[in-house]
């Protein structure tokens, strides 16, 4: 048992109750349709017969809402990793004089 | 001779034997190389364990290079002489992560690495790099600190580089070496300073008759910024996606390990060598800061990759934020009163997590090393379908994916658990950050398990060689076992390497005496 700040974890209770839920969900599911063809549930596309191949959705269409709502944030970002080892050494150097000024402010401003 | 005692200097000795041994075993005949780095890898997990355990029992071990009693340090007018080894329970928990990862990766290079492409010197470098971290991590010395990191830097550079007929591999290589001379050159110089002013190098020492002049602060700004940066913490993380995305797969699993060594002499600057001289509570928010824009910017930048180990690199530099956070929250409260409650269990949380994520990110990159390895692309957009043919692979990726993302019972929820309550405490807003991170992160890695391996099958390809799936297994099983039984590693492991960060007196007795 893993004592926290506000509590305790305990893995061993929490796999019980998941086992004990999925044994209840299958239980469920049991009661179902049983005439559910699996042909039923493949992607429709108005008729057209698909190619297996172009049902399957590509890393590039996946969360291009999210990244393309936040486009400004990442063209930025793009900004920034632009792969050129000096513009690397140049974050290194800002940061370094940034940790400066936090450990030498408190003597200049008391 | 007690074999106890003599274990830091054998953990660091053997391998570095073994590794120019491998290349004359290597022309002798081949398997036998192989059976012979994996069998000095066995050993050093089997040593370190022992070791550890030894530490975590009877405290702090002293190892003094050339000394009869490697036990005792020879003091010379206060003045420890001889290079010391200090093994304390942060050192003896780093040592089981680098042994841990390297075996694993040893083994799975088997398959992995063609014959006919220098395997022999590639073990021989994977080996010298297992000596490089093991060094950072034992030295009681800063000059061998420094010594080490190189060492570990331009094996690790070379390994980068170790499939140099890619020109991206080559580039990834150049880029790590100009940016750990860098960071090297300022440890150095800070060294430089501080012997300077104390004539002294041992890390004991210097912190026992330490005053916090302009001379130190120089020296602390030099070290934190070099080693922050060399453990790719934001926005100095730049090198980490170029370089972990080109080197092999079982090289970017160590490499993970190897910046955690870089994280570990962070640590090691700030509570051993500074500790309450130093004005913590700005350093606690700097460290804080690193973390929370390593989370942020890490796990955003993660989620439109298209390349799997890009992707993962992201997600590497904002896993190292919940450990910069964890720690930093510790830094913080640092001699308060509320230090002994949240800042004990926040430095927990982030310590367990540097352990978890070498585990998880280590099994991740590993699971991307045998998806290229069968269809020799990287790109997702390639990619679908694995799961019919490639099933246990599959399984290694969903069990590491779920534990980066904090989903329970795994090893890294009960991390995240521990770093969400504890910074609770001090800011809501720092643990509202971390678990939109987490959410993020689940978001990231369904992409991927949707894209490699869900969908129809689209190539015939099958499953991965044995080798990679037993080094896949190994990791797998830590993960785990770690989930499972977290609350035995945080009080057996975790909390030790926590007390020994946080008692600087201890760390400093253990050479000084007192």
């Amino acid at each position: 048992m893993l004592h926290t700040t506000g509590g305790y974890w305990d893995a061993v209770a929490w796999i019980v109750a998941f086992i004990v839920i999925a044994v209840v969900v299958y239980i469920i599911r049991g009661l179902g349709r049983r005439d559910f063809r699996k042909d039923s549930a493949e992607p429709f596309f108005s008729g057209v017969e698909l190619p297996t191949e172009k049902t399957h959705v590509k890393a590039s269409n996946i969360y291009w809402g999210f990244t393309d709502s936040l486009k400004g944030y990442y063209s930025i970002m793009k900004k920034m990793h632009d792969g050129i080892i000096n513009n690397y050494i140049a974050w290194f150097i800002a940061i370094s004089v940034l940790l400066f000024f936090v450990v030498f402010l408190p003597e200049v401003i008391p | 001779m007690n074999l106890i005692q003599q274990m830091p200097a054998i953990l660091i000795g053997m391998p570095l034997i073994a590794a120019f041994l491998t290349p004359i075993i290597d022309r002798v005949n081949k398997k036998i190389r192989n059976g012979f780095v994996i069998v000095v890898l066995i050993l050093e997990e089997i040593f370190m364990i022992t070791l550890a355990w030894h530490v975590f029992t009877n405290g702090i071990a002293i190892y003094t290079m050339g000394a009869s009693n490697p036990s005792i340090v020879p003091l010379q007018a206060a003045v420890p002489i001889r290079i010391v080894l200090e093994i304390d329970g942060m050192s003896a928990f780093m040592g089981l992560i680098s042994a841990t990862v390297c075996l694993a990766a040893g083994i799975y290079s088997i398959s992995f690495i063609k014959e006919g492409n220098g395997k022999g010197k590639y073990y021989t470098l994977l080996l010298i790099m297992l000596v490089g971290m093991l060094g950072m991590e034992f030295t009681g010395d800063l000059f061998n600190l420094f010594v080490f990191l190189e060492i570990l830097s331009i094996t690790s550079c070379a390994l980068i580089a170790y499939r140099n007929w890619y020109g991206d591999a080559v580039e990834g290589a150049f880029k790590y070496m100009v940016v750990s001379n860098i960071a090297a050159l300022f440890v150095l110089f800070a060294i430089g300073l501080l012997y300077s002013r104390y004539d002294l190098l041992n890390i004991a020492a210097i912190s026992k008759i330490m005053e916090y002049g302009s001379l130190e602060k120089i020296a602390l700004v030099l070290l934190v910024s070099a080693f922050a940066m060399k453990c790719g913490a934001v926005p100095m993380h730049f090198w980490a996606p170029d370089s972990y995305t080109v080197a092999p797969a079982p090289i970017t699993a160590i490499l993970v390990s190897a910046s955690q060594a870089s994280l570990y002499a962070l640590f090691r600057t700030c509570f051993s060598l500074y500790g309450n001289l130093m004005d913590y509570h700005s350093i606690g928010i700097v460290l804080i800061l690193f973390g929370l824009l390593s989370m942020f910017i890490g796990v955003t930048m993660a989620l439109p990759q298209k390349d799997i180990k890009r992707l993962m690199a992201y997600h590497a530099v904002s896993q190292t934020g919940y450990m910069l956070l964890g720690v930093g929250v510790g830094l913080y409260l640092l001699g308060s009163s509320n230090f002994n409650t949240y800042g004990v269990k926040a430095m927990e949380g982030g310590i367990f997590h540097i352990i978890n994520h070498a585990m998880y990110k280590g099994l991740l990159f590993l699971t991307a090393g045998a998806i290229f390895y069968r269809l020799k692309t990287r790109n997702l957009n390639e990619m679908g379908g694995l799961a019919h043919t490639m099933k246990f692979t599959s399984i290694f990726f969903i069990i590491g994916a779920l534990a980066i993302a904090g989903i329970p019972p795994f090893n890294g929820f009960a991390s995240k658990l521990l770093i969400y309550e504890a910074c609770y405490k001090v800011n809501p807003i720092l643990s509202i950050i971390a678990m939109l991170v987490s959410i993020l992160t689940l978001a990231s890695f369904v992409k991927v398990f949707h894209s490699a391996f869900m969908g129809p099958k689209l190539h015939d390809v099958e499953e991965a060689p044995k080798s990679l799936l037993i080094g896949m297994g190994i990791l797998t099983f830590v993960i785990i076992l770690f989930g499972l039984f977290p609350g035995w590693v945080v009080n057996n492991i975790v909390h030790p390497a926590v007390t020994a960060l946080a008692n600087r007196i201890d760390y400093i007795n253990a050479v000084m005496g007192g």
